[in-house]
């Protein structure tokens, strides 16, 4: 989906802001959203990765931007309970006004009712071996699909519609595009393609710029020569 | 900044109703803060490193399957799904972002740092890596290139810098002391 999250690429955001000697966790609810999250794995809560990463997808853009990465993952967490029917809305709700949050206050989560609980998969290793070789070899020349994806990509817009060449095979993967949504694994070759920069960014791009992405193969085609 | 206090307060509501459905303890909580503040961070990359600045067979090896280099170590929590490693040399630079989330390798490197999860970082590293590098106080020769990994899957990237001069006498424990997170991030050069 054209979400907040596809970040790269995007302009205004300002300097790299970095911390001295920062903690690995800042509060003890960061490494309480990592716990959970760990957690609701085990316990078949929350199915696959790509659920998840789409689940924080569909989080309220501003508190994409506001509540930082653990508040990323509580909103996606929020929300796929919800759907899974662990946790309701007003649960989550009430308790967080009893602990004294705000009733204003903006709230990550979207749950979507459409969504629902998805099928586990069938193995936490996304690799899957598959029988054929793959449509394209290192050194070939590729060009990107440009049209946008409603749903779960790992396509990132600014690769979108662009011409790169294969620099690595890596076998078979889950695509993220399926197994998001529950549609099964539906696993494909996955490519690392790499595009000048030149490519993406045209004259003003910087000199000597070369950008790495690992793309599946319905991603895409074979380039005219 | 009042967002971050409210987005506190939801998660403790959410931690609490977990522990009282019975999927979560204070003890598991109290287990990821000792893993991640002692066992997985940093210091299990640096430690590839430098023995890959040692020893050349392992270099090779790590680069060639970055994967298996990792099982050798048999680090704690360190599952990866595939970790290629790139090597910086004199004529090329690697950085490493995850535009679309915030993938990091979390066996050998631990969690990221909040910077690596900012959108400042996660949007300009792909389209003005040099300037960014600046900003981290790496001001890199205009002829060496800069190959950006994006993790836009479960492929993992970690940097392997390159080797300061002037430490020919040191040991490989001496070396592991050297390598820092940035540099195998790649926005630092040792």
């Amino acid at each position: 989906m054209d979400g907040i999250h596809d970040l790269g690429g995007k302009q205004g955001f300002g300097r790299v802001e970095r911390e001295e000697n920062e903690p690995v966790f800042h509060d003890r609810w960061e490494a309480s959203m990592y716990t959970i999250s760990m957690a609701l794995r085990r316990a078949a809560k929350v199915q696959n990765t790509d659920q998840f990463r789409h689940a924080i997808e569909r989080i309220d853009p501003v508190a994409y931007l506001t509540h930082g990465y653990y508040g990323r993952w509580l909103g996606g967490m929020e929300a796929l309970l919800v759907e899974g029917g662990e946790i309701s809305t007003e649960e989550l709700t009430e308790r967080a006004l009893s602990l004294g949050a705000d009733p204003a206050a903006l709230i990550a989560a979207r749950p979507d009712p459409t969504f629902g609980t998805i099928a586990p998969e069938s193995s936490p290793d996304a690799q899957r071996t598959l029988p054929d070789p793959g449509r394209f070899t290192v050194g070939q020349s590729v060009t990107t699909h440009g049209t946008p994806s409603g749903g779960h990509t790992r396509l990132p817009a600014y690769a979108r519609g662009h011409r790169g060449t294969i620099v690595a095979m890596h076998g078979g993967w889950l695509l993220p595009d399926a197994n998001a949504h529950g549609l099964g694994e539906r696993p494909e070759h996955l490519y690392t393609v790499e595009f000048s920069g030149e490519e993406l960014w045209g004259s003003a791009a910087e000199a000597g710029l070369k950008i790495c992405v690992d793309l599946f193969e319905s991603y895409l085609e074979a380039a005219n020569e | 900044m009042s967002e971050p206090s409210q987005a506190s307060l939801r998660a403790e509501a959410l931690e609490s109703l977990l522990i009282e459905k019975g999927l979560l303890t204070e003890e598991d909580i109290d287990n990821t803060v000792a893993t991640y503040n002692e066992r997985i961070g940093p210091m299990n990359g640096a430690r590839m490193v430098a023995k890959a600045w040692v020893d050349d067979a392992f270099r090779q090896k790590m680069l060639a399957d970055g994967t298996a280099a990792v099982a050798e170590f048999g680090f704690e929590g360190g599952e990866v799904q595939k970790l290629v490693v790139v090597e910086n040399t004199s004529q090329v630079h690697n950085m490493v972002v995850c535009t679309l989330c915030s993938c990091y390798p979390w066996a050998v490197l631990g969690l990221p740092p909040r910077w690596y999860k900012d959108p400042a970082y996660r949007s300009r590293s792909v389209r003005e890596p040099r300037a960014v590098l600046a900003e981290f106080g790496v001001d890199l020769a205009p002829e060496i290139d800069i190959r950006v990994w994006d993790s836009s899957a479960e492929v993992r990237y970690m940097v392997l810098p390159l080797r300061p001069e002037g430490l020919d006498n040191a040991t490989e424990e001496e070396l592991t002391q050297i390598v820092t997170r940035d540099s195998m991030i790649g926005v630092a050069r040792l």
